[in-house]
């Protein structure tokens, strides 16, 4: 039998590899949620004073000028998008930890999933509409 | 073959240390900007439409919405500074059985104390700033 990382004596991979906890997608959801985590600090700040800008613009034409620029449309867009998934990765640790009736905690974590991808395409979308009409 | 992994023991053995506050309001203000992506979303499509911003303006910028928005700007700060701890301690730093250890490391429990104070200062300091700049008119 060739040898194995881990591997002591004569134990066999399986015994290995017990105990050690499950082999899904946690890992890919530890680093997602860190990634987006890390774009989020500086776009969720300059954010505040997008909606700030936004909310006491001296008329519609104004909102509509805020937003349709190439690098606030572009940096919008990657705000939203990272806002919803960092989000959705945080809601299905909570409903994880909290909804024990299996059949519940699948069918509340499929509806986050929707409910997160519907608001990133609804925000993507608004964006581009206000971008390309403000700009056109 | 059964489990033989230990347990957490229950919540009530431990001494009260401020991380316990730090971790519930993460995953509260989490919870609370969770809502509050919703509205990024609304105020992104409203604004596509003059009649349905003004709307969606008139009410943000009443009373009401003036209270959430300053409910949701500290939730933000408290989440983004708390959040930076998380990463470093992530990334191993300052992170261990020593560092727990009060007389060892200090800053290790006072951290979370400055993270409050920093969130709630933060916020007033961005609210000031917007409000000055509006008053201004400079929006």
């Amino acid at each position: 039998m060739s040898s194995y990382p881990g591997q002591e004596g004569l134990r066999t991979p399986l015994k290995v590899a017990r105990g050690w906890g499950s082999s899904k997608t946690g890992v890919h959801h530890w680093w997602v949620q860190r990634v987006t985590a890390i774009a989020l600090v500086p776009l969720s700040i300059w954010f505040l004073f997008v909606l700030g800008g936004m909310l006491h613009a001296a008329d519609y034409a104004a909102v509509v000028a805020m937003v349709a620029q190439p690098v606030q449309a572009i940096l919008l867009i990657v705000f939203t998008v990272c806002m919803f998934w960092h989000g959705a990765l945080g809601l299905q640790v909570i409903i994880e930890d909290y909804v024990h009736t299996r059949w519940l905690e699948v069918t509340l974590a499929i509806a986050l999933r929707f409910g997160a991808f519907l608001g990133a395409l609804a925000s993507v979308m608004a964006v581009l509409a206000l971008w390309l009409n403000g700009a056109g | 073959m059964p489990n033989t992994r230990p347990l957490s023991p229950h919540l009530g053995v431990y001494r009260w240390r401020v991380n316990m506050l730090q971790s519930t309001l993460h995953r509260l203000t989490g919870l609370f900007l969770c809502l509050g992506a919703l509205l990024v979303a609304w105020a992104l499509i409203a604004a596509t439409n003059e009649g349905a911003w003004s709307v969606f303006a008139s009410f943000w910028t009443g009373w009401i919405g003036e209270i959430l928005l300053f409910l949701w700007l500290w939730s933000l700060w408290y989440h983004l500074c708390n959040g930076i701890q998380h990463l470093v301690r992530d990334a191993g730093r300052g992170y261990g059985p020593a560092n727990r250890d009060r007389a060892h490391d200090p800053s290790y429990w006072s951290t979370g104390w400055m993270i409050l104070a920093v969130s709630v200062a933060l916020t007033v300091l961005v609210w000031v700033l917007l409000a000055l700049r509006i008053a201004g008119g400079g929006a």
